[in-house]
């Protein structure tokens, strides 16, 4: 099947989950996600080497990742952002534990029980931990059915190779969308190299042990230092974004995921009327891919920031570009989905020095 | 070229499905297509709508807007879409079912029969292919061969059985727009 193939979004996490050697799925269900439970349960169910289980609750789903990726298995949960929230326990004690797992969260309209509509809410939730504790999670947004698929294969990788948590953040629309996706060749899981953590059974060995409980500080701040070490290299190697029609532009808009091709129709639009503008958009939401930003800010008159949250990536936008260009922030928080004209309009009274405010 | 469409109706007339062979077919041939479903707190019997896009370059919202394109298979879906489509665009109506004209100047109409058509043809759950062979014939959006080749392949396997006479379904509609042109 690495012909192309017309797929919705859930959809194709599913399959290139499986394709990547994920063998494992446990979950609770939530709108708008609904269809990826579904497709793990129909496709483990044909096959005799996946697990899947709805469980009683988010939690209890988070906490049969922790023990399926303790033995080794490559899995995946999902929900969608109240469920996300039940399990940040959980994904503390995975950074904790340096478990690798793939969280999905295809993001409503919030707080509370909000609405199933698209949204980007959860990005302080995703980015600044979101679970207690001195811990981050590496968060992947996707912005095309194609990237889903190839960012599902790069978070199951990276979980593995950095033992930690990974997050893949969507939202309502990219779960329903279908678009074409060719999708990677699948992996055999017998051929990944040999997780010399995992709990496999001590017969012949000696035993490991995998603990989220240090009562001794000094063994504590010890776990707390590897993991900054851990983080570090992981900013060093991963942050990575889009840089597109920036080279010569006045202006650039800051967006991911859906906001992200919003922002890029609106883009087309202001250039046809000779606004210079550019897209920046973010494909590691944590790391943030701020160095390139940054280093662009000093020639640039504006950057207007997009999001559909009441302003919450613009905070890391700010942080890296110091000052050295004005930011202004537009957000339509609540699951509302912004045109592109509405947003060449917000590009259009920036750059022609009429700050616009959120509506 | 980026064109914009909304297939609109109430449950169980096949309008995701007309979606779907559209977004299919556009991306036989080998064109960026995006297929949006409407969801949400949605009840049977209720309205159901999906968006397609078909272009030749990278597409940025899946949403439109202001499509060039509206087909409205019941009253209620004429009613809601009337004013979104693009001045100069196209609404296909489903005159079995809805008898008045939308209220504007500036739009082309396309009205059909196409539940008399389905059922002259023996064929009454097909009415959607119709449809769906009569926007295409008027818009040409896609190839015929495509959208015969996208029914084979979305009906393939439990469906198998339907793809005859969904095909001949859509190719009744074309033949529609050829006489009545």
């Amino acid at each position: 099947m690495s012909a192309k193939t017309l797929m919705r979004g859930t959809h194709v996490l599913g399959e290139a989950a499986i394709r990547s050697g994920c063998r494992a799925y446990f979950g609770y269900p939530i709108t708008p996600q609904n269809e990826l439970p579904e497709y793990m349960a129909s496709e483990f169910a044909k096959r005799s080497d996946g697990v899947f289980v709805q469980a009683e609750s988010e939690i209890a789903s988070i906490n049969m990742v922790i023990g399926a990726s303790a033995t080794g298995a490559r899995v995946m949960t999902s929900s969608s952002s109240p469920g996300v929230s039940l399990k940040q326990e959980g994904i503390s004690y995975l950074a904790a534990m340096e478990l690798p797992a793939v969280i999905v969260n295809m993001m409503r309209g919030g707080p509370g029980l909000g609405n199933i509509a698209p949204a980007q809410g959860d990005y302080f939730q995703a980015t600044r931990g979101g679970g207690h504790g001195d811990y981050r999670v590496i968060v992947l947004s996707p912005a095309y059915g194609q990237e889903i698929a190839d960012m599902t294969r790069q978070a199951v990788d990276q979980a593995d190779k950095y033992r930690t948590p990974v997050m893949i953040r969507g939202d309502g629309m990219m779960g329903q969308m279908m678009e074409p996706v060719v999708f990677p060749e699948p992996i055999d899981p017998a051929s990944l190299p040999v997780k010399e953590w995992a709990l496999t059974g001590a017969k012949d060995r000696p035993s490991r042990i995998i603990r989220s409980l240090w009562l001794d500080p000094p063994k504590e701040e010890e776990l707390n230092w590897r993991l900054m070490r851990k983080y570090e290299a992981i900013t060093e190697e991963i942050s990575d974004q889009e840089a597109y029609l920036c080279e010569d532009a006045d202006i650039v808009i800051v967006a991911y995921g859906t906001a992200a091709r919003i922002a890029k129709g609106a883009v087309h639009r202001v250039r046809s009327h000779g606004v210079k503008a550019g897209l920046y958009r973010p494909k590691t939401l944590w790391p943030f891919p701020g160095s390139l930003l940054a280093s662009m800010s000093r020639d640039l008159d504006n950057i207007v920031v997009f999001e559909m949250s009441a302003g919450q990536m613009v905070e890391d936008v700010r942080l890296s570009v110091e000052g050295k260009c004005p930011v202004t922030f537009y957000g339509r928080p609540g699951g509302v989905v912004s045109t592109p004209e509405e947003i060449s309009g917000v590009l259009t009274s920036v750059s022609a020095g009429k700050a616009k405010k959120s509506a | 070229m980026s064109l914009k469409i909304i297939f609109s109706g109430f449950g169980g007339q096949g309008v995701l499905m007309m979606g779907y062979v559209l977004a299919y077919a556009g991306m036989n041939e080998d064109k960026h297509v995006t297929f949006l479903p409407s969801y949400g707190a949605e009840v049977r019997g209720g309205t159901a709508n999906c968006t397609v896009v078909v272009s030749d370059e990278e597409i940025a919202s899946p949403i439109a807007s202001s499509p060039e394109f509206v087909v409205a298979m019941n009253y209620p879906s004429m009613v809601k879409y009337q004013n979104m489509v693009k001045s100069g665009g196209t609404m296909f109506l489903n005159s079995d079912l809805i008898t008045e004209a939308p209220s504007r100047e500036d739009i082309n109409l396309c009205k059909a029969p196409v539940n008399t058509l389905a059922h002259d043809m023996g064929a009454d759950r097909s009415l959607n292919m119709v449809m769906l062979g009569i926007v295409a014939a008027t818009t040409g959006m896609v190839s015929k061969e495509a959208l015969l080749q996208a029914i084979e392949k979305v009906l393939q396997g439990k469906k198998q059985s339907l793809i005859d006479m969904n095909q001949k379904a859509l190719e009744a509609g074309m033949k529609y727009v050829a006489d009545n042109q």
